[in-house]
């Protein structure tokens, strides 16, 4: 079942190991297989109470009343949790290392953004008593008009899905609407190529369906402390969060769990510990959240859409000369980890090979659907299908073997990348020759010849004249794909005003929105400058200094 | 609010019982109610439920056999007199819910559910219904379907009663889902069709999940009298496959969708085609 | 609202649980004995967590009146093991990898014994058959196939107690 292919690259390994190669039990197969696993809904508790949340019928709509006096009536009912109980009702989940604004409530507060967004929890004796109070929940609510499609939602006009971002694109660093990554010079390289070839890949949400649905218990504990047993995959990332929407300090909250029955990034949005913490606060008592089937199908977060449009530009001989991709990712009503999705996909471009011009736009949309998540490389399945999707139609343009072509195109040792790395360590052309002679599929001898470690650098580990552009600039109006609008410009809005709960105090006042930069001057064939480290901004929800080298900022 | 739960030992008792109280629910796989309840529909308030024996009897009367609603799918395949239906109970749902899926739960399942009950309805296949004082009627399973989601009908289901097939060639079901062996109906078939001297006489198509009920094809069988079993003799009625549906969207498939693949999968039914 | 008193056994043991009207088995055996084996996963009978065995049958204990198991005899995956020494289906599972969050496991070894108490000679088809109302998110099936078909040609005879106890 397991080979090991040692002839490649034996230079850089060390055979020497006691573990890493060497197949092992899981060390908690024998607690899967007696039943003994203890997963988070595995823990019995006196007097446990049961939460659950009345969802947003529509997928836009103005709230303009909530009564919940009847279900607060409701036999076995002990307690209705309304937006205003929640201490800090506005979080993005990347504000824990400083990316993003807050722009999702726990609980709804004068707007639902998308179909089965929570407006009010109820926490009962049992959960028949908590769906009966459910449904004696009155809302009023005025339908706004949706938008569901990513082109759609950019398109001047668009329903205002989020006002924390009112053109419903994601705003990277305050400069910029997308991730744009500048290689060379596409559109010189489009003109001299001997074919283009732009094609559209489109992609649904998919649900992660884990036969375990997301859900926590929370329960007070000594210490003044509170234990919670959660499905999340992501332990310490939950409890700040929670610690965070509750305004609690993190050391009076006590996580356990780390089993997980499916995860694949769909249990990462900590989608229930924050109101099964607020619950057993505000009740004293041990409280159980966990979503239903279907609340699971429909409401718990999908890996996002994504719509990819890529161009190339190749040479007869099998080169790819230029590529230029625009991406479109969904996140759905709130930014979650679609943020961090686009900027994943913005790194991963051009794919594993070397091509001298590469233009890449990446954008995070809004639009009036259930926030999207993670889910197994997202950020990268997705535009990987579309690249090796469009890598099999060139191939075919250009009459060649699909596996010679990427061999062919592959990126070698020393290639400087689109992303002014050099490259190393690269083992794709030995993975495609390894994959070819599985299936059986031929390939010509001087292909087979090929390898990673040589033929790369040179000339190809020069940084190319780019053209740089300032398109999407914060301020200055729409991304250039769209038709130029014909309003003018929008100047960012400042932060909504959020209704303080009365009870709340928020952590620190969020922090003051800089002035948009003046528009830039027009674009230079020069290379840009070496990009300065820059010091990160101060973190407003803990003090401390927040610095991360994924998005930009670098502590050296 | 939790569920009031009131078991009989015999059929006329849970009748009366089911007469007396418009809200209750009967109960007998509990495969749909349970499901139900999970969720958190508060109107079930009663469940009342029957350990009588017959309930779940099958009795070989010679030309017929009559099935106690109560009977299970697994009781289904383990009958011989039954072999016939083998096919179709084989299909509904996994083993566990075939351990406790009923023929009169079946009856009442909402589309897309319900395949027993076209393959009951292709076979011309009569429902038992005991009033509440005693009293019972016997009415033709089309005629039941028509009125059975109406507020107000009355009576327990307690038994079907199915004629055999005119031979062991005649009976022809399948069921078409997404994911196999088991699965929720895209859609299904069952048609009857006996042959005199190389011809159909007496033709009955019954489509599951094609409408609110399971109902025959009326059209289809019009089609199909007097015409040979082969690719020229069913064409007309491969035209008239969709007349008087009305398929549902769902989450398995969509309204135009089922329309589009009824008449290739009549086709294979017709023909013997493919697997089932 | 009264709770009704249910007495059943359990992996062999008599148990007693008071249940309210409409509670199902599932809840009945997690909450009201502590047999946390079986779990939660739809309350629509489509996933398979919550298989048990009632009198030998495969059960969905989610769409089970709990009530309605007076007197019967139910089974878990608590009960497989005899004592220390693992049932074949368990060892099998191990040493074929067959399960990785293992949310599923439970159901599919209850699965799996009521197939190879009925059928100790499954063809591959009959496993895949037996397991069909079973879903499992992560190991793509195929090994969990393997090692029920492991376990039944190995049924044989009476496993040792080296041979069945689990290698840690």
């Amino acid at each position: 079942m397991l080979e090991f292919r040692k002839e490649y690259f034996k230079d850089e390994r060390d055979d020497r190991l006691n573990e890493v190669g060497q197949p092992r039990q899981r060390q908690d197969m024998l607690g899967h297989v007696t039943g003994r696993t203890r997963y988070f809904d595995d823990h019995a508790f006196e007097g446990l109470l049961h939460l659950k949340v009345l969802r947003s019928q529509h997928p836009h709509a103005r709230l303009r009343s909530i009564d919940v006096s009847a279900a607060e009536r409701s036999a076995g009912v002990k307690r209705v949790i309304r937006a205003a109980d929640v201490p800090v009702n506005k979080n993005t989940l990347l504000s824990l290392i400083g990316f993003g604004k807050d722009d999702e409530p726990l609980l709804a507060v004068d707007k639902v953004r998308y179909k089965g967004e929570p407006i009010v929890a109820v926490v009962a004796e049992s959960e028949a008593a908590a769906y009966a109070a459910l449904a004696k929940i009155r809302v009023d609510c005025d339908p706004l008009p949706a938008v569901f499609d990513v082109e759609d939602a950019i398109k001047s006009g668009a329903p205002v899905v989020n006002e924390t971002y009112p053109a419903n694109t994601f705003e990277y660093h305050e400069k910029y609407n997308h991730q744009k990554l500048r290689f060379g010079d596409v559109e010189r390289a489009f003109a001299s190529a001997d074919f283009v070839l732009e094609e559209r890949y489109q992609m649904s949400p998919i649900e992660h369906a884990p036969t375990e649905t997301n859900g926590s218990i929370a329960a007070p504990e000594t210490n003044d402390r509170f234990v919670v047993h959660t499905c999340t995959q992501a332990l310490f990332f939950s409890l700040g969060t929670a610690a965070k929407l509750l305004d609690l300090p993190s050391n009076r909250l006590h996580f356990i769990g780390g089993t997980v029955g499916g995860g694949f990034g769909g249990k990462v949005d900590s989608l229930t510990e924050p109101l099964s913490i607020l619950g057993a606060m505000l009740t004293g008592r041990p409280v159980r959240y966990v979503l239903g089937r279907e609340e699971e199908m429909l409401y718990g977060c999908p890996r996002g859409a994504e719509r990819h449009y890529i161009k190339d530009g190749v040479m007869r001989d099998g080169r790819i000369v230029a590529r230029k991709v625009t991406s479109y990712f969904d996140a759905g009503a709130y930014t979650r980890l679609s943020s961090y999705g686009a900027v994943k996909c913005i790194a991963h471009l051009p794919g594993p090979y070397t091509i001298p011009n590469v233009h890449a736009d990446s954008y995070c949309v809004f639009t009036n659907r259930t926030p999207a998540t993670a889910m197994r490389g997202f950020g990268i399945t997705g535009v990987d299908f579309a690249l090796e999707v469009q890598m099999d139609k060139l191939a075919h343009k250009v009459g060649m073997d699909p596996m010679e072509f990427r061999i062919l195109n592959a990126y070698r040792d020393g290639d400087m990348k689109a992303h002014r790395r050099e490259a190393h360590n690269c083992a794709l052309i030995e993975c495609v020759q390894v994959a070819a002679e599985k299936a059986g599929w031929p390939i010509r001898d001087e292909f087979r010849r090929m390898n990673s470690l040589t033929g790369g650098g040179g000339e190809r580990a020069v940084i190319p004249a780019t053209a740089t552009d300032e398109v999407g600039r914060i301020g200055t109006g729409r991304p250039a794909s769209t038709p130029p609008p014909r309003a003018p410009a929008m100047p960012i809005a400042p932060p909504p005003r959020v209704p303080q709960p009365v009870a709340a105090q928020p952590r620190v006042a969020p922090a003051p929105r800089p002035a948009p930069p003046a528009p830039a001057p027009a674009p230079a064939a020069a290379p840009p400058p070496r990009e300065q480290p820059k010091p990160a901004a101060p973190g407003p929800q803990h003090g401390a200094t927040r610095f991360s080298s994924v998005f930009g900022t670098r502590r050296r | 609010m939790t569920v009031q739960v009131k078991t009989f030992g015999s059929m006329s008792e849970a009748a009366a019982a089911m007469a007396s109280d418009r809200g209750a629910r009967f109960f007998s796989g509990g495969t749909l109610l349970m499901r139900a309840i999970n969720e958190g529909d508060t109107r079930i308030a009663t469940l009342v439920r029957a350990t009588d024996p017959a309930y779940r009897q099958i009795r070989n009367e010679g030309a017929h056999i009559v099935i106690g609603a109560g009977a299970r799918m697994i009781d289904i395949l383990a009958s011989r007199d039954l072999a016939f239906l083998h096919p179709v109970a084989r299909v509904v749902g996994g083993p566990a819910v075939r351990a406790m899926a009923t023929v009169g739960g079946n009856l009442f399942a909402p589309s897309p559910y319900g395949d027993f009950t076209a393959a009951l309805l292709a076979l011309d296949a009569t429902v038992m219904v005991q009033g509440a004082y005693g009293g019972g009627q016997q009415t033709a399973l089309e005629q039941f379907l028509a009125g059975r989601d109406r507020a107000g009908s009355s009576g327990l289901v307690i038994a079907v009663s199915v004629p055999r097939p005119a031979s062991a060639d005649a009976f022809r079901f399948r069921k078409v889902a997404r994911v196999r062996p088991k699965g929720v109906s895209v859609l299904s078939i069952a048609a009857h069709l006996p042959v005199t001297g190389g011809r159909i006489a007496g033709a009955r198509v019954a489509y599951g999940a094609m409408a609110p009920t399971p109902i025959r094809a009326r059209a289809v069988e019009r089609a199909l009298e007097g015409r040979s079993l082969d690719a020229p003799g069913i064409a007309p009625a491969l035209a008239a496959a969709a007349e008087g549906t009305s398929p549902a969207t769902d989450a398995l498939a969509s309204t135009w969708y089922r329309r589009e693949v009824l008449p290739v999968h009549l086709r294979r039914l017709l023909l013997g085609e493919g697997g089932a | 609202m009264a709770k009704t008193p249910v007495q059943f056994r359990l992996n062999g043991a008599d148990k007693a649980v008071f249940v309210d009207g409409g509670e199902n088995l599932l809840n009945a055996l997690r909450r009201g004995v502590g047999d946390m084996s079986a779990k939660f996963g739809c309350g629509q009978g489509t996933c398979g967590v919550c298989t048990v065995l009632v009198d030998g049958e495969p059960q969905l204990a989610c769409l089970t009146l709990a009530e309605t198991c007076a007197g019967r005899a139910i089974e878990t995956a608590l009960g497989l093991s005899d004592g220390p020494n693992l049932h074949p289906l368990q060892t099998a599972f191990m040493e074929h990898f067959a399960a990785q969050c293992g949310f599923c496991t439970s159901g599919m070894l209850m699965a799996a014994k009521a197939l190879l108490d009925r059928n100790p000679s499954p063809t591959r088809e009959d496993v895949a058959e037996a397991i069909s109302g079973n879903i499992c998110r992560c190991t793509g099936y195929e090994p969990i196939i393997n090692a029920i078909l492991d376990a039944a040609s190995k049924r044989g005879g009476q496993p040792s107690g080296e041979q069945g106890r689990a290698r840690i």
